[in-house]
């Protein structure tokens, strides 16, 4: 077996100034029989907030170690910021807070930036200004002298974006970053991610949270099964609308019936129909009364991020 | 700093901060207060004529309870070395802990490198701290200095800096419980091997004696315990030994010989070859 990690690239770091933060193409790998990642291909441009959706187990994380050198791809190719992915001098210019976040817990959280502050490596003498730059932007300034063992899982998340943070990377991978986070971290966390955009840094958003994902990202990837299936920007994917109908009266037989409006999301009393255009809501709902139903609202809308995941990953199954 | 002593600073902060250093230092001066006094009663005792031991007699007894005090030394130094060892890697595979620090500019054979050296510094200066101490216990309340004390400590060491490399080797691919139980069972596995090996010697028969020359040779942890304790035994014990031919070599707890310069040399390679396996085997494991 050959090493996971560790190449060195020939060419130098100017070299690949104008290339994508990341380019992969037909990038798998498989774990034995099952096949985590199948052949993704994808550009992500500098400077853009870049959303990979997914159900759990479809693949996001894998995508991400595999990005990082974590893990060897079964075949494929990748590079970020223009070099090969395994190449040391590049994770010079990236910074990752994992899924699975964890610290020394005996170290404090100024001591753990510290530490990737040597390891990245950063000047000496940018290391003072760098940690209370960090700390301040994820809100950790009053514990930066405790220890990480202290921490609750939010806060260690924010410690782990801190250290993401370190040394202006020009591409962050966010393995669900608000995975600990309470609705006052997630909103942080959007705001830290704009702020990286602003500054023209690429991001690389896994997450599972839709509405996070709608709110900050330039483009999207979903990706079932290890494979691609719809990526565009938020224009391009959420061009249809959905209609929600609050309806009693219909049995599952009768909702079937429905399916030629289009997908539905049957939760009981309410029924969202994704992807149906406004000018067949009036034979939607002749159709409903027709078959016995009691009509109570109906509402068409944009579709959302969710109605067109959902949708998606439906139409993946049939 | 390069990120080979980074991790080897971070390994002893943390085994520092985790108090395991004090334990041992507790552990080792009570160790050495009590065996201080038990040496000390043997200047004291009487015989049945009711007179005190005469110092050939008290250096005699000294020197092999000396080496008993030691073997318990090296036996904690081992299993240290071993649970410690044991999950050094992977459970910070498990945690997660390394994720962060692997998409760093760090190279998986510095981590690797770096956790062998910061351990093997303190194995070192335990193993130096724990004889030096003991060696002056035993000097104030004996008299009596092993002859050749810093062979003692540079075999005492050995014999924890190998087990330490198993176990880190374990800890690449195995969960830190199972690497630590499997590097114990194989430090007492090379011990009982060495034992048959001692065995055969005394009967002559070279099939049994092969099984000690076979387990120094996979693990050379008795190998260097059998030299820590040619480095323990005064001169008149050793012409004991001699004397009494190959029964004189069958005996655990004895050695007549010093271990071969290619058996040493072998242990170097040994060495080596622990490390660049485990190398080898961080390097190709996916995490």
């Amino acid at each position: 077996m050959t090493d996971v990690i560790e190449q060195v690239a020939a060419a130098p770091l100017g070299a690949a100034a104008g290339s994508p933060a990341i380019e992969t193409v037909n990038l798998s790998k498989r774990f034995g029989r099952t096949s985590a990642l199948a052949g993704l291909s994808m550009t992500v441009p500098r400077g853009e907030v870049f959303g990979f959706l997914g159900p759990n187990g479809a693949g996001k994380t894998t995508a991400v170690k595999l990005l990082l050198g974590l893990l060897k791809p079964t075949s494929g190719e990748a590079w970020l910021l223009g070099r090969p992915i395994g190449d040391l001098q590049t994770r010079r210019r990236i910074g990752y807070l994992p899924e699975l976040f964890r610290y020394q817990g005996w170290l404090s959280a100024r001591e753990v930036l510290a530490l990737h502050c040597e390891l990245a490596p950063l000047p000496r003498s940018s290391w003072k200004d760098e940690i209370t730059s960090a700390l301040e932007t994820v809100g950790l300034t009053e514990r930066a002298e405790d220890r990480v063992s202290t921490f609750s899982k939010g806060m260690q998340q924010r410690l782990g974006l801190a250290a993401a943070l370190l040394g202006e990377p020009e591409l962050v991978f966010l393995d669900e970053p608000t995975s600990a986070l309470d609705p006052v971290g997630r909103h942080d966390v959007r705001e830290i991610i704009r702020g990286l955009a602003s500054r023209g840094t690429a991001v690389f958003l896994n997450s599972h949270l839709l509405s996070e994902v709608e709110q900050v990202c330039d483009r999207v990837a979903v990706v079932d099964h290890g494979r691609v299936i719809a990526s565009g920007t938020m224009d391009e994917l959420l061009s249809g609308t959905a209609v929600k109908v609050r309806v009693t009266g219909l049995d599952d037989a009768e909702k079937a019936r429905l399916a030629s409006f289009g997908n539905i999301d049957d939760e009981g009393d309410q029924l969202t129909f994704t992807n149906l255009k406004p000018d067949r809501v009036p034979e939607l709902v002749a159709e409903i009364v027709g078959l016995g139903g009691n009509v109570f609202e109906v509402s068409p809308r944009h579709q959302t991020l969710e109605d067109r995941f959902l949708q998606l990953l439906e139409e993946e199954e049939k | 700093m390069p990120p080979t002593l980074v991790i080897a600073r971070l390994t002893v902060q943390e085994t520092s901060r985790r108090r395991l250093i004090l334990a041992l230092i507790i552990l080792t001066l009570i160790v050495v207060g009590f065996s201080a006094w038990g040496f000390r009663k043997i200047t004291t005792v009487t015989n049945s004529s009711g007179s005190t031991l005469p110092p050939e007699q008290v250096a005699l007894i000294t020197s092999q309870l000396l080496i008993v005090v030691t073997f318990m030394y090296s036996g904690v130094l081992a299993l240290s070395a071993a649970v410690v060892a044991g999950p050094l890697i992977s459970s910070e595979v498990e945690s997660g802990l390394l994720l962060s620090i692997l998409a760093r500019p760090v190279r998986r054979s510095e981590v690797v490198i770096g956790k062998w050296l910061g351990l093997g510094v303190l194995v070192a200066i335990y193993a130096a701290g724990s004889a030096f101490l003991e060696i002056a216990a035993v000097d104030w309340a004996t008299g009596y200095v092993p002859p050749h004390p810093i062979q003692l400590v540079l075999y005492v060491g050995a014999e924890g800096l190998a087990l330490l490399s198993l176990g880190l080797l374990l800890s690449t691919r195995l969960s830190g419980i199972t690497g630590g139980v499997i590097a114990l069972v194989a430090w007492l596995m090379g011990w009982i091997g060495g034992v048959v090996g001692d065995v055969g010697t005394g009967l002559q028969n070279q099939a049994v004696e092969n099984v000690g020359v076979f387990s120094h040779l996979i693990l050379p942890t008795d190998l260097l315990w059998r030299g820590a304790i040619y480095a323990m035994e005064p001169d008149a014990f050793l012409a004991t030994l001699r004397a009494a031919g190959t029964v004189g070599r069958a005996n655990p707890f004895a050695a007549v010989d010093p271990p071969p310069l290619p058996f040493l040399a072998w242990v170097v390679v040994w060495f080596g070859l622990m490390l660049a396996l485990s190398i080898w085997s961080f390097r190709t494991r996916e995490i």
